[in-house]
């Protein structure tokens, strides 16, 4: 039963009517960053205020919901996240992928693959993919309007020329439609190509920086690269130690005080359903 | 009258309104979709579907554009107690509610700027005839093609034209609801 203290999930009405027509013009035109009025949310920015007011936003009382953080669904993060929308929406919560009609994320895209009755919510620290390159707000609209992507890829081509390959291992661009050049949040480039062609509704909402943006699904999504430098998703050359994975993205983990360490799964579910045999 | 409007609104606002707007999004994120809803209902000549997307969308802070026969004094009286949005012309409106040949010319929408194509029109397009020959979709939300009886297939492909600007539709008839953001391809 959710607190009936609380509008449901948390957001008043007119507050939530403003963010459903950002995600609706955010879906219109996909990978175009959708300014948005952000609210003070009950907990600090860097804990994903955007994600969970797009969330609040799309959620009915009907979802189950899902929340992870890094892969995970036991960080103080997720749990503070699922927490609060059982008890603003009283909405039923899982930690299985299979099981959630609305997953919201930060850092990671499930590996089981999303289904069409499903909506993946991205936290998003910086939307911006070239605020790294041109701080100025007035220059990033102007080259996003004119679809003037060559300072992208001049970066790009220094990383090559710097490390021999492509260096950017997270926030990866990405390229929607064949139009706007967008940040897919600080996933690692592994995820990059679960965000193509994906039969899931997946939403971006960046709370300190008041944007929102959309992929509606099958939404063809390329990685930027060069012809004689093709993208590659790459990860860890080991398997998982725990479900011995050899195809899911892993993090390293320092396992005693002798330096000691093992790669396993970020994706905590696939890899307890996979141990068991069921991923 | 005044209990008629009451009586016509949502039940629960935040309930309803949170349904509502997932069978939306749900069609404006799959063009070709064709949702019910029916949370609300209105003076002739509006449907239940437009009248809910109303409710879903329209408030204060959005100046709303009606067209030919949605223009009366009982459906002004309905919007104003439970959205309270501005009527304004066309060419200043956030939302526009009309039926197609009422709507027309379309040109008078605006469809955004290049800095800012997200501040373009949202045409709501009722007494939309979804039994008319359908129309052949692709692109952002199709898995392959799509199909949706349109008003009007060459209006749609003039406004995909200008993608990434352009208004976005939402069709309704009844309690039928079906949308059209401007990134989908018409053939
Ligand atoms: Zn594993």
């Amino acid at each position: 039963m959710s607190d009936q203290a609380y509008n449901f999930a948390y957001l008043d009405e007119g507050t939530k009517r403003m963010i459903r027509r950002a995600i609706l013009k955010g879906i219109a035109v996909p990978g175009y960053q959708v300014p948005f009025a952000s609210r003070e949310m009950p907990m600090p920015y860097g804990w994903g205020t955007g994600g969970v007011q797009v969330t609040a936003a799309v959620l009915t009382p009907g979802d189950v919901l899902k929340v992870i953080d890094q892969g995970a669904d036991d960080t103080t993060n997720a749990v503070s996240i699922r927490k609060f929308f059982q008890r603003t929406a009283g909405v039923a919560t899982t930690e299985r992928t299979n099981e959630a009609t609305m997953i919201q994320t930060r850092h990671r895209i499930p590996e089981t693959p999303l289904t069409g009755d499903q909506i993946l919510v991205y936290q998003v620290p910086i939307p911006e993919p070239m605020r790294f390159l041109e701080p100025r707000e007035t220059e990033t609209r102007r080259i996003h309007a004119l679809a003037d992507y060559g300072l992208m890829q001049v970066r790009l081509y220094e990383d090559i020329a710097r490390h021999g390959e492509i260096a950017t291992s997270y926030a990866y661009p990405v390229e929607v439609a064949g139009r706007y050049v967008m940040d897919p949040s600080p996933i690692p480039k592994f995820d990059n190509p679960k965000l193509d062609d994906c039969p899931a509704i997946q939403l971006f909402g960046a709370g300190r920086e008041q944007r929102i943006y959309a992929l509606p699904p099958y939404t063809h999504v390329r990685s930027l690269d060069f012809e004689d430098h093709p993208f590659t998703a790459s990860k860890a050359d080991h398997a998982c130690a725990i479900c011995g994975s050899g195809t899911s993205y892993l993090d390293e983990v320092i396992t005693d005080d002798a330096g000691g360490r093992m790669f396993v799964c970020s994706d905590t579910d696939y890899c307890a359903q996979n141990a068991k045999g069921g991923a | 009258m005044t209990a008629q409007i009451l009586s016509e609104g949502f039940k629960d606002a935040a309930r309803d309104g949170a349904h509502a707007f997932r069978a939306i999004l749900t069609a404006m994120a799959r063009p070709g979709t064709i949702a019910t809803l029916q949370a609300a209902s209105g003076p002739a000549p509006i449907s239940p579907a437009a009248a809910t997307v109303l409710l879903t969308l329209c408030d204060r802070t959005t100046p709303l554009h009606l067209a030919g026969a949605h223009d009366n004094p009982e459906l002004r009286d309905w919007i104003a107690f439970h959205c309270a949005s501005p009527f304004v012309s066309a060419e200043n409106a956030t939302f526009a509610l009309g039926d197609w040949a009422a709507l027309q010319p379309v040109d008078r929408f605006g469809i955004g700027t290049p800095e800012y194509p997200d501040r373009a029109a949202t045409l709501i397009v009722d007494r939309h005839d979804f039994d008319a020959a359908p129309t052949r979709l692709t692109g952002p939300g199709i898995r392959d093609t799509a199909t949706l009886a349109l008003p009007e297939a060459r209006a749609f492909a003039a406004n995909h034209g200008l993608f990434p600007l352009g208004w976005d539709a939402i069709l309704t008839s009844g309690s039928r609801l079906a949308a059209l953001p401007r990134s989908t391809e018409i053939s």
